[in-house]
């Protein structure tokens, strides 16, 4: 193979150059994009699928629906009050609880409980679902999203590490490895 | 006199920019185009300049870190002499800012500015309105407070519905799993630097293009864009018919911007800065999160269309109009410019006008949403509850202790979200009612779990007595035999 007469000496060592800095940028990208992505590929093992407790059980009385509040696990010092979330605390019975997002699965404004009704009321876009956390009515497609939780020493511990969003409704799915939808 | 001409001689001699400026100043433009209509766009640069540097005034002493923005922001707006008059003019002139730019848009779009040889200025002009879209966003995210935090928790909510990547798309927005600290940094960086640096060049751009190409001329109704002739036809306007920009079509300019600025500051010292609303404490739950001015409409869209039209219309309704708007150019390139030619341009104007003008003026009072505290704030109409029996009275008493006020509004007063139920008998038999508390439906809760069965009975008694005097209340004729529902002659409202 020959080369073509047209490329001269200082053409080819433009492409190398070119060539050159391409590799370089190449290697620079490397950790720019690992760096920007760092929310969503974590390498360290991040706190936030940590279980956290919302506190004793003994402030939920069986069959009423109580706002707890809870600090996330995965924090840093300035994020002053969005460190800290609420939830619904449902207590069926003596040991069947069920946790509910504080955010509507429409577009996560805060849902209120109200006892009387039994309804949690949505005051963005009027969602409304019933004490189990099911759709009542409005533009909700699904209920309200449940927490993971259990019951250790007395104590209610809850995975509210995540903002619960429609797309992604089961909370504190493992975004490291395997597609959420496959 | 003689030495700043020395001194422009020695800085031209090494700059040499004089003549190019000179140049481009009285660069010759259709006589025409010296109108006010043409002022729009200059006006837009004008503001944003004015963001520029009110922006910078602002992170100053704005600190980005979701613990203290809010208290940076109480600093601003009580601490600093005309810290909250900095604060005014910025959030303002971000609402002016986008007002100008559609204003111009529409015009551009009117008068077929959009057509060979300026596709590129529209698309370029696209992105600027998209960015200056992102900038009011970001900006209200910057403002960190009750509506920013849930609106930040909405644009999560969106993204999270993309299929596929939607987990990904929320931690990167987010900087994390949750709205915190991270994500107002990363706002920050967004608004500060990157959105305002691509704005710049995108603007430069812009800008170049209006130079190189010539300003739109004034469409004539029967004078056709060709792309084989335009181009000549349009150096022979400017040559027969053109005037100098500086100074024949410039200083319409720097009278509207001079207009538009004062508009603006005095808008900003009557009106005052945005907030902050209540601190970014996601553990208080007594919100009505609301979005800035320009994005009511999308809040208003998101609440009315049908619940499973919704995920499509958010993922690819954007993307069908910001094709249209970039297809458009090439689509449309040649033909007519003059609206007297174009009825479906100025009806699709129309059109788009009414429907946003619409959705924002619902939005304003937002009849959707569920009115929070009516059941326990709004008192029921005393008329409703004279001469009336005990079990009437009762159910009167449940109506409001079951929030079903939150809903349904007596004597115009308490929700938008159901019906109004001041003539509710005349539309219900007792037997609908009972079912439709029960069973809910067409958008009700089913109260059936909520209510003891003498509960539905003294609600339903007392919706019973919901119609207009001397109209008997509607019922079941087939049951009349019965007389089950004959209307009792103390129901209805006294005269």
């Amino acid at each position: 193979m020959t080369l073509p007469e047209t490329l001269s000496r200082r053409a080819m060592l433009m492409k190398l150059g070119l060539l050159f800095n391409g590799v370089v940028a190449l290697a620079l990208a490397v950790p720019i994009l690992r760096y920007v992505l760092s929310p969503i590929l974590r390498s360290r093992k991040t706190s936030y699928t940590d279980w956290l407790t919302v506190g004793s059980i003994d402030q939920f009385p069986a069959g009423q629906t109580r706002l707890a509040t809870f600090r996330n696990p995965d924090v840093s010092q300035w994020d002053g009050k969005t460190a800290d979330s609420a939830c619904w605390v449902r207590r069926i019975n003596e040991n069947a609880f069920q946790v509910f997002a504080i955010n509507c699965a429409h577009l996560g404004c805060p849902v209120r409980w109200f006892p009387q009704s039994g309804l949690f009321m949505c005051p963005c876009h009027g969602g409304v679902y019933y004490e189990d956390g099911s759709r009542a009515s409005g533009p909700p497609e699904r209920g309200l999203f449940e927490y993971p939780y259990k019951i250790e020493d007395g104590k209610l511990f809850i995975k509210g590490g995540e903002l619960p969003t429609p797309g992604n409704p089961t909370a504190l799915i493992t975004i490291k490895g395997k597609l959420p939808c496959a | 006199m003689r030495l700043i001409q020395n001194i422009a001689a020695w800085f031209d001699a090494r700059l040499q920019l004089g003549a190019p400026m000179r140049e481009t100043l009285e660069h010759r433009v259709p006589r025409d185009t010296a109108s006010w209509f043409y002022v729009f766009g200059s006006a837009a640069l004008t503001v944003f300049a004015l963001q520029v540097v009110t922006g910078i005034l602002l992170a100053l002493v704005y600190v980005p870190t979701a613990g203290e923005a809010w208290n940076s922001l109480q600093t601003l707006n009580h601490s600093i002499a005309f810290g909250w008059y900095i604060r005014a003019l910025h959030g303002w002139g971000s609402n002016f800012m986008v007002a100008i730019v559609l204003i111009h848009m529409v015009q551009v779009f009117l008068f077929g500015a959009y057509k060979f040889p300026r596709e590129l200025t529209w698309i370029v002009g696209v992105f600027l309105l998209l960015m200056t879209l992102g900038m009011a966003f970001s900006g209200q995210v910057l403002r960190f407070d009750q509506d920013a935090f849930w609106g930040i928790g909405i644009g999560a909510s969106i993204s999270s519905r993309v299929p596929v990547i939607g987990p990904w798309a929320v931690h990167l927005l987010l900087g994390g799993p949750i709205i915190a600290g991270a994500t107002l940094s990363r706002f920050f960086a967004l608004h500060v630097f990157v959105i305002p640096g691509l704005l710049i060049a995108f603007v430069s751009l812009h800008l170049l293009m209006v130079l190189k190409l010539g300003i739109n001329e004034w469409p004539m109704p029967g004078r056709i864009v060709r792309k084989a002739t335009y181009e000549k036809q349009y150096h022979e306007l400017t040559e027969k018919d053109g005037v100098p920009f500086v100074p024949g079509a410039i200083y319409k300019d720097i009278f509207f911007s001079a207009c538009i600025l004062l508009a603006l500051m005095l808008v900003a010292a009557y009106f005052g800065p945005f907030g902050p609303s209540g601190r970014p404490d996601p553990t208080i739950i007594q919100t009505v999160p609301r979005p800035d001015y320009f994005f009511l409409w999308i809040y208003a869209l998101l609440s009315l269309l049908p619940p499973q039209m919704e995920t499509p219309a958010l993922l690819i309704g954007p993307v069908i109009v910001i094709l249209a708007l970039l297809l458009l150019p090439f689509i449309f390139g040649e033909g007519e410019k003059s609206w007297h030619r174009r009825p479906v341009a100025v009806l699709s104007i129309l059109l788009i006008a009414v429907a946003l003008g619409t959705f924002t003026s619902l939005a304003d009072h937002a009849p959707w949403s569920p009115v929070m505290d009516a059941w326990s704030g709004d008192p029921i109409p005393p008329q409703y509850l004279q001469h009336r029996t005990a079990l009437e009275r009762q159910g009167a008493l449940i109506f409001q202790l079951k929030q079903c006020r939150n809903c349904h509004s007596l004597g115009n007063e308490g929700g938008k979200r159901g019906p109004a139920l001041d003539s509710v008998a005349l539309i219900q038999t007792e037997d609908q009612l009972i079912r439709q508390v029960i069973q809910g439906g067409g958008n009700m809760p089913a109260y059936g779990k909520n209510l003891s069965p003498p509960e539905v009975t003294a609600l339903v008694a007392f919706l019973r007595t919901l119609h207009p005097p001397n109209q008997t209340p509607a019922h079941n004729a087939s049951r009349a035999v019965d007389n089950e529902v004959a209307p009792t002659p103390t129901s209805g409202k006294p005269e």
